[in-house]
């Protein structure tokens, strides 16, 4: 069973965000990366896979040289090698454009299984793995809490709305976007990341895999948003906010 | 049943009830439509009544596709189907309600056609011989334009809450029946049927206070100073989708897309940043009360009072505080 998970490296959550000169994307100065958090869970999942079934996990990731960080780290968790398609602006590609990207590196490898994240925190487009399962001729699941191996392929369990589920069973090859929570993350050990540093990250460049960027709906600008609403701010120490807090709940909104 | 350069909504139902977010997107295309005809289908079997519903709106037309494959909701009886709705209708926009079903199929739609969705919008403008969406990036801490220009059609998904569904226009349209050509060797997924995990032994939707916590909250061994919070003020105890995950409080207690909708007279939002996802579930308080470190935190855009700081210090100091008035 060879797995292919597709992860991408975005700005830690907690960053403060300034857009560029450019005005189409964030300054990357003092930005520390992490892994896409959904990203994470369907690289575990895809670990899961591999120690129950056997075979092989391979790790794919778009972007610049500095994603090499959240591709060791995905190594060192225990994936067995990697794909990088370096390119500095993933921004100038749209979701058709970037997916064809992906595409074109898994085909070459004909997996079993695609997993990947249910969406970015970046971009947030939350499609990349439904227009990847198109453009491979695979079945798809999306938002993804659990999966089991069958004799006709794959049993997922499908998150819908409001506390609903649906089980769907598809043949493989299939792809999955995973939602977070469908597992536990685990920690590299040292040992991994000892392991890591021998294994292969092939380079890959969006030229070789005959893709340009552009497309139909790119980003055209970035910006703060307007405030709707301006919130009342309670100003002042902890105390201070606290109290003032309360009198408004007692007097303005007679909810104590 | 050409309509050049109109819009085509596309609405979304189960089991003969709609999904409220269709009548957001119809209320948006109506707004957008500015000349454009607005076309609405539903996809189903048997969606005769939903259709006639629907003819009760201000468009040009209501279409009833209709098949038994589409009966219960697969990605690809429904990609099949509306591939063929959009060639016969030709619309300039195709616009679909930014739902769980529609992240499931609508790319694969677009994709098939060789074009590209613009997903979860929440404004849209016509602009020259196109459009331009406007989307959130970073979990809404920023916005962006995307503009899709020249021949349609364009696709894209709106977001929960982005029109109003108190704006949408009644009016008198024809309905018609669209019958698809699908054949079962298409559907590669054998679906069962959607079930709830239990019982809810936990009921946000009639609390009057919640107290909500999320990721601020940074570990497990610091629920219990928002639980102090939320019994100081007789609350329910909730929190955002990253702490369910996390195990540190039930799933039941999830307030959002993926857990309960809740509309209290106050909620107190704990270090919770406010992506959509939350959003979505708690924007009808009546009153909200934002704690959180980060002031572009996006819970303040529709927090009514907004307290910047640090939740270890604000939050110990609110309940010593309501406790005195109490």
């Amino acid at each position: 069973m060879k797995v292919i998970v597709a992860i991408k490296q975005v700005p830690s959550r907690d960053s403060r965000l300034r857009v560029d000169g450019s005005g189409r994307w964030i300054d990357p100065t003092d930005l520390t990366a992490e892994i896409n958090e959904p990203d994470a869970y369907a690289l575990e999942e895809a670990l899961q896979w591999k120690e129950k079934h056997g075979g092989e996990v391979v790790v794919l990731c778009a972007g610049p040289a500095g994603a090499t960080q959240t591709i060791r780290d995905a190594l060192a968790k225990g994936a067995d090698r990697a794909l990088h398609i370096e390119e500095e602006n993933l921004t100038a590609y749209d979701s058709l454009r970037l997916a064809e990207l992906l595409a074109a590196a898994i085909r070459a490898e004909q997996p079993d299984l695609v997993l990947t994240g249910l969406q970015s925190d970046d971009l947030g487009y939350g499609q990349t793995g439904v227009i990847l399962a198109e453009l491979l001729g695979m079945p798809h699941g999306t938002i993804i809490m659990q999966t089991e191996k069958t004799a006709a392929g794959i049993r997922v369990k499908r998150e819908l709305e409001d506390g609903w589920f649906q089980f769907v069973e598809l043949p493989l090859p299939a792809l999955l976007t995973i939602q977070s929570g469908i597992n536990k993350l685990r920690y590299s050990t040292l040992m991994g990341i000892k392991k890591a540093k021998s294994k292969e990250i092939k380079a890959l460049t969006p030229a070789a895999l005959g893709v340009t960027p552009g497309g139909a709906a790119p980003l055209e600008k970035l910006y703060a948003p307007q405030r709707g609403k301006q919130s009342r701010l309670i100003e002042g120490d902890a105390r201070k906010q606290a109290a003032e807090l309360v009198e408004i709940l007692k007097h303005e909104v007679r909810a104590i | 049943m050409s309509s050049s350069d109109g819009i085509l909504v596309v609405m979304e139902q189960t089991r003969g009830a709609w999904h409220k977010m269709s009548w957001e997107t119809l209320a948006g295309a109506q707004q957008l439509g500015g000349g454009m005809p607005v076309t609405a289908a539903v996809l189903g079997h048997d969606v005769g009544a939903l259709a006639a519903e629907l003819g009760g709106k201000q468009i040009a037309k209501a279409i009833a596709v209709d098949h038994a494959l589409l009966a219960s909701y697969t990605a690809d009886a429904c990609t099949a189907a509306l591939t063929q709705l959009v060639a016969a209708v030709q619309p300039a926009l195709v616009l679909l309600p930014h739902t769980y079903q529609v992240r499931d199929f609508a790319p694969k739609l677009a994709t098939r056609a060789g074009r590209v969705l613009v997903s979860d919008v929440i404004r849209i403008e016509a602009a020259g011989d196109g459009f331009v969406f406007v989307r959130q990036l970073f979990q809404g801490k920023l916005n962006g334009d995307f503009r899709a220009a020249g021949a349609g059609p364009h696709f894209a998904s709106v977001q929960a809450g982005a029109y109003r569904v108190d704006t949408l226009a009644a009016g008198s349209a024809p309905v018609e029946t669209f019958a698809p050509a699908l054949d079962a060797a298409q559907i590669r997924a054998r679906v069962e049927e959607p079930f709830r995990e239990s019982a809810r032994a936990v009921d946000l939707t009639a609390a009057e206070l919640i107290v909500s916590v999320g990721r601020g909250i940074k570990g497990r061994e610091n629920i219990g100073m928002v639980e102090a919070l939320a019994q100081a003020l007789g609350a329910e105890l909730a929190a955002s989708r990253p702490i369910c995950d996390n195990g540190w409080l039930p799933m039941e207690r999830q307030v959002g897309s993926s857990g309960q909708t809740v509309s209290p007279k106050v909620y107190f939002a704990v270090g919770i940043s406010g992506a959509i996802q939350h959003q979505v579930g708690m924007k009808g308080a009546k009153t909200v009360v934002a704690i959180n470190k980060d002031p572009n935190a996006p819970i303040f855009e529709i927090a009514d009072y907004g307290l910047v700081g640090d939740l270890f210090e604000i939050v110990p100091a609110l309940t010593e505080e309501i406790k005195k008035h109490k």
